[in-house]
């Protein structure tokens, strides 16, 4: 028994031998890397360091459907088109782009640009993908994407063939898309990541070449993926053989996968990151006013929205008059400067300003407590009741979340003063949630909805049929289905931006929904990174990035 | 013994056979599925992933399939996360979260029971509260409270260690530290009470009379029969430790396999609760085995197999 005790004395002696050890190499490689600092002025190293949460579930253009895989893709690869600063698409992977005169037939003439393993970039690539996303055996999530496509959802469904879809490769460098529609935002489509090339020799070789970084691992955007360390951090580097690699000036990438906005923002602080928050990360709510106040904020609007749905099918809620008299009785603005905290934009309308300007004032004044009175009142009338204390109870329902609750817990208040109802708060679990939502088992309901491409039609199409599986309201409109059907139609950009406004004022008038506020994100960096372009739906692109 | 073991894991195959079948349920009952998401998918997409993951299959086919599955030690792929199977994300989280673990539970072990006995031989006197102080703060801190206090005063104030990820030693000591201060604290309280306990026993006053030094009869006699408890707490403590925990991985950004107990209840990743569940029974269990074995070596009082009740 001495004997174990001394062995285990000697461990600790060790062990602590150990920390003292490290410690103080930690100190000399800090002191080596802040000289480096100071001396490399003239020629920065151009390494980014970001966070991007977590772990990217595909990174297989075909499979990928959320943001975190959204964002290594758009470093890697190049579609067609490529959003840029002036939130424009621009041509990419195409050279140059034809376009019918009725707009359902779309030629692509591709540029000359290589794989990152040396092979060529063709049409063929394009179909590949395209066609592989479309496969009902490949379980892509995401393959209603290109539904715009004739006969794309036909051949997803397995009612059609994979032969009848509308992608014919005229020649290595010639593709030609026939749509199902007119598709006014198509070229927004062909920069999103369904819509992205695959090398077809690689991939029809092996199957799994999407599950790791290395020689099979080919792209054909700025960037290539060096290693990939699953749950821990992705590295890109410089695409040499990318068609612009002149414009391309940082050297690699670390994306870590650190899920924790406090670590996140420790890190960059403590020089261990380079940027901290949206879009690809998250910053501390408590922290935002303190980071306000040093003006290092960066703050840019998005198109997202925050709302509540209201289940119209249910009492009270069946009544637009009570509809309204929810929507215009609370306090936006202060919800977003004591609740959420993060500089968002009081909403007074469905689309979002980057789409439609006029969503910046909205179709009705933020905490109209007048307004509101009167349409309790109204709605109280045609209900045939007497008092609000009649009215059946109501529940509010959030997903568990810190965040939904205090502005559940401020709305809630709101209520109670400004129009006397009780309202009771009911959250539950996300997927249980997403659950009742779906089937209509709710009376209010907190949702969020980000925009895929720039157009406004993400934010309509969902309210046009009752039983469409992101309505969630029950709310069905007959003029409101007629003005998007002709918005489908219209070729004029003018006339049909006019068409969805028309459309957005139908729905504002019946509120199945109550606008709370448009999304916005906030970020911290370092000072000398600049260039880095977030576009207006919240996507980042490290192609012009650099360090000064 | 070989009798006793083999009854044992007999009883181990039944446990986990009802802890799979729990799970199996359970898991099922939850409303929502794997491809719930705030867009919803259309209905021709999502019969198109519900035929290819086997959920259009019948119940006990499904249940059936998981039980062969186990048998052959092959969870298959995560739903969620497509490049990888749910033996790929085992095999990757297990080692750095066994590695992290592996380290508390040394600085827990040592420290623990070097803080217990300490108290117990100076018993009501200052070293026995400042032991007793750390050990209640150990307790009653949250770990998660723990490490960022760990983060801002080590890392950022004075720049000692890196803040989070996984990468050099280095980066493995503060997140070590905040994940063995519960489990040391324990120990700690365990030890010291046991100790105590043991000291006023007969036998040990025997050795006194005998004319024994101190330290004999404390290393000798004492703490032989004082870390009985503190091997029993053991069991549990090294399944947990070794499996990672949520709360500490998320904090500093170590790529284990505590993530994955809560993330897949969440995705509804069916492979991957499964997989973790199956994964984290069979280590409790054996570990648990192993403790009973070891406490026939400890204390020969306990016999494992052919003892007479009542001895």
């Amino acid at each position: 028994m001495k004997k174990r005790l001394s062995i285990f004395f000697s461990m600790l002696l060790v062990l602590s031998m150990f920390l003292a050890a490290c410690g103080g190499k930690d100190n000399a490689d800090s002191g080596e890397k802040g000289g480096e600092k100071d001396a490399g002025k003239s020629d920065v190293p151009q390494e980014l360091r970001v966070n991007i949460n977590t772990e990217p579930p595909s990174l297989h253009p075909g499979l990928a459907k959320d943001s975190t895989s959204g964002t290594v893709l758009r470093q890697t690869f190049e579609g067609l088109t490529r959003i840029e600063a002036d939130g424009k698409p621009h041509e990419a992977a195409a050279e140059k782009i034809e376009v019918s005169d009725d707009q359902t037939v779309y030629t692509f003439t591709l540029r000359d640009a290589q794989w990152s393993n040396g092979d060529p970039v063709t049409a063929k690539d394009f179909e590949y993908a395209w066609k592989w996303a479309l496969d009902p055996n490949n379980q892509s999530e995401y393959a209603y994407q290109l539904y715009y496509i004739k006969g794309g959802q036909a051949a997803n469904s397995g009612e059609g063939s994979l032969d009848d879809v509308g992608i014919k490769v005229v020649d290595d460098k010639t593709l030609e898309v026939t749509l199902e529609n007119p598709t006014p935002f198509f070229l927004e489509l062909t920069a999103f990541y369904t819509y992205l090339p695959i090398n077809s020799k690689i991939a029809e070789a092996n199957k799994d070449w999407a599950n790791d970084a290395g020689e099979n691992y080919t792209s054909n955007g700025p960037f290539v993926m060096k290693e990939w360390s699953h749950s821990d951090k992705i590295v890109l580097e410089k695409n040499e053989k990318y068609w612009d690699a002149d414009t391309v000036k940082l050297t690699s990438i670390e994306m870590v996968m650190i899920n924790d906005p406090n670590t996140e923002l420790s890190m960059l602080d403590n020089g261990e990151l380079d940027w901290a928050g949206s879009p690809t990360g998250t910053l501390p709510t408590d922290a935002m006013q303190a980071l306000k106040d040093e003006g290092r904020l960066t703050t840019q609007s998005i198109a997202g929205i925050y709302n509540y749905k209201f289940n119209t099918t249910v009492e009270p809620f069946n009544n637009v008059n009570i509809r309204k008299a929810f929507a215009h009785a609370i306090n936006r603005q202060e919800i977003i400067d004591n609740v959420a905290q993060g500089e968002q934009l009081p909403a007074m309308a469905i689309v979002p300003p980057s789409m439609f300007p006029e969503s910046e004032k909205g179709y009705f004044p933020d905490n109209d407590v007048e307004k509101a009175k009167e349409y309790l009142q109204k709605g109280l009338e045609e209900m045939g009741l007497k008092d609000v204390s009649e009215l059946p109870p109501i529940s509010l329902s959030y997903n568990t979340s810190e965040g939904h609750q205090k502005i559940a817990q401020a709305i809630q208040d709101m209520w109670k003063t400004n129009l006397g109802v009780e309202v009771t708060l009911e959250n539950s679990e996300w997927a249980v949630f997403i659950d009742k939502m779906h089937s209509l088992d709710y009376q209010v309901g907190r949702m969020g909805w980000l925009g895929d491409f720039n157009d406004a039609i993400n934010f309509l199409e969902m309210y046009r049929d009752a039983d469409g599986g992101n309505n969630d309201t029950g709310w069905e409109s007959k003029e409101f289905q007629d003005l998007l059907a002709k918005s489908a139609t219209e070729g004029d950009p003018e006339a049909r931006q006019q068409i969805l406004k028309d459309a957005e004022k139908v729905l504002m008038d019946d509120m199945p929904v109550m606008p709370i506020y448009f999304y916005t994100q906030n970020w911290v960096k370092v000072d000398n990174l600049k260039d880095v372009v977030v576009t207006g739906l919240g996507e980042v692109q490290y192609k012009w990035a650099h360090f000064e | 013994m070989v009798k006793y073991i083999g009854k044992r894991l007999l009883y181990m195959i039944i446990s986990l056979w009802l802890i799979v079948t729990a799970t199996f349920f359970f898991m099922r009952i939850a409303p929502g599925n794997p491809f719930t998401s705030e867009k919803k998918l259309p209905p021709e997409i999502e019969a198109n992933l519900n035929a290819h993951f086997g959920l259009d299959q019948p119940w006990y086919a499904q249940y059936w399939d998981y039980l062969v599955r186990i048998l052959n030690w092959d969870f298959g792929p995560s739903f969620k996360y497509k490049s990888q199977t749910v033996n790929d994300l085992i095999n990757e989280g297990f080692p750095v979260s066994a590695m992290l673990g592996a380290e508390a539970l040394l600085l827990a072990v040592s420290f623990g029971i070097l803080l217990g006995i300490i108290a117990a031989l100076k018993h009501n006197r200052w070293p026995d509260y400042t032991a007793m102080i750390i050990a209640v703060l150990g307790i009653s801190v949250p770990s998660f409270i723990m490490a960022t206090f760990l983060q801002y005063f080590l890392a950022i104030k004075m720049g000692l260690f890196p803040v989070a990820r996984w990468e050099t030693f280095m980066h493995t000591i503060l997140p070590a530290l905040a994940l063995a201060a519960t489990p040391m604290a324990f120990i700690a309280r365990l030890t010291r009470s046991s100790m105590l306990e043991v000291l006023s026993n007969d036998y040990i006053k025997t050795a006194k009379a005998k004319g024994l030094s101190r330290g004999v009869i404390t290393v000798k006699h004492a703490i032989r029969n004082a870390l009985l408890p503190v091997v029993t707490y053991m069991g549990p403590l090294t399944a947990g430790i070794l499996t990672g925990s949520f709360v500490i991985e998320r904090i500093f950004g170590i790529p284990g396999l505590g993530a994955h107990f809560v993330t897949s209840i969440n995705n509804r990743d069916y492979t991957v609760i499964m997989g973790v569940t199956v994964f984290y029974s069979i280590l409790l269990l054996v570990s648990i085995l192993l403790v009973d074995i070891a406490y026939g070596f400890i204390d020969p009082r306990i016999k494992l197999a052919g003892g007479k009740k009542g001895e």
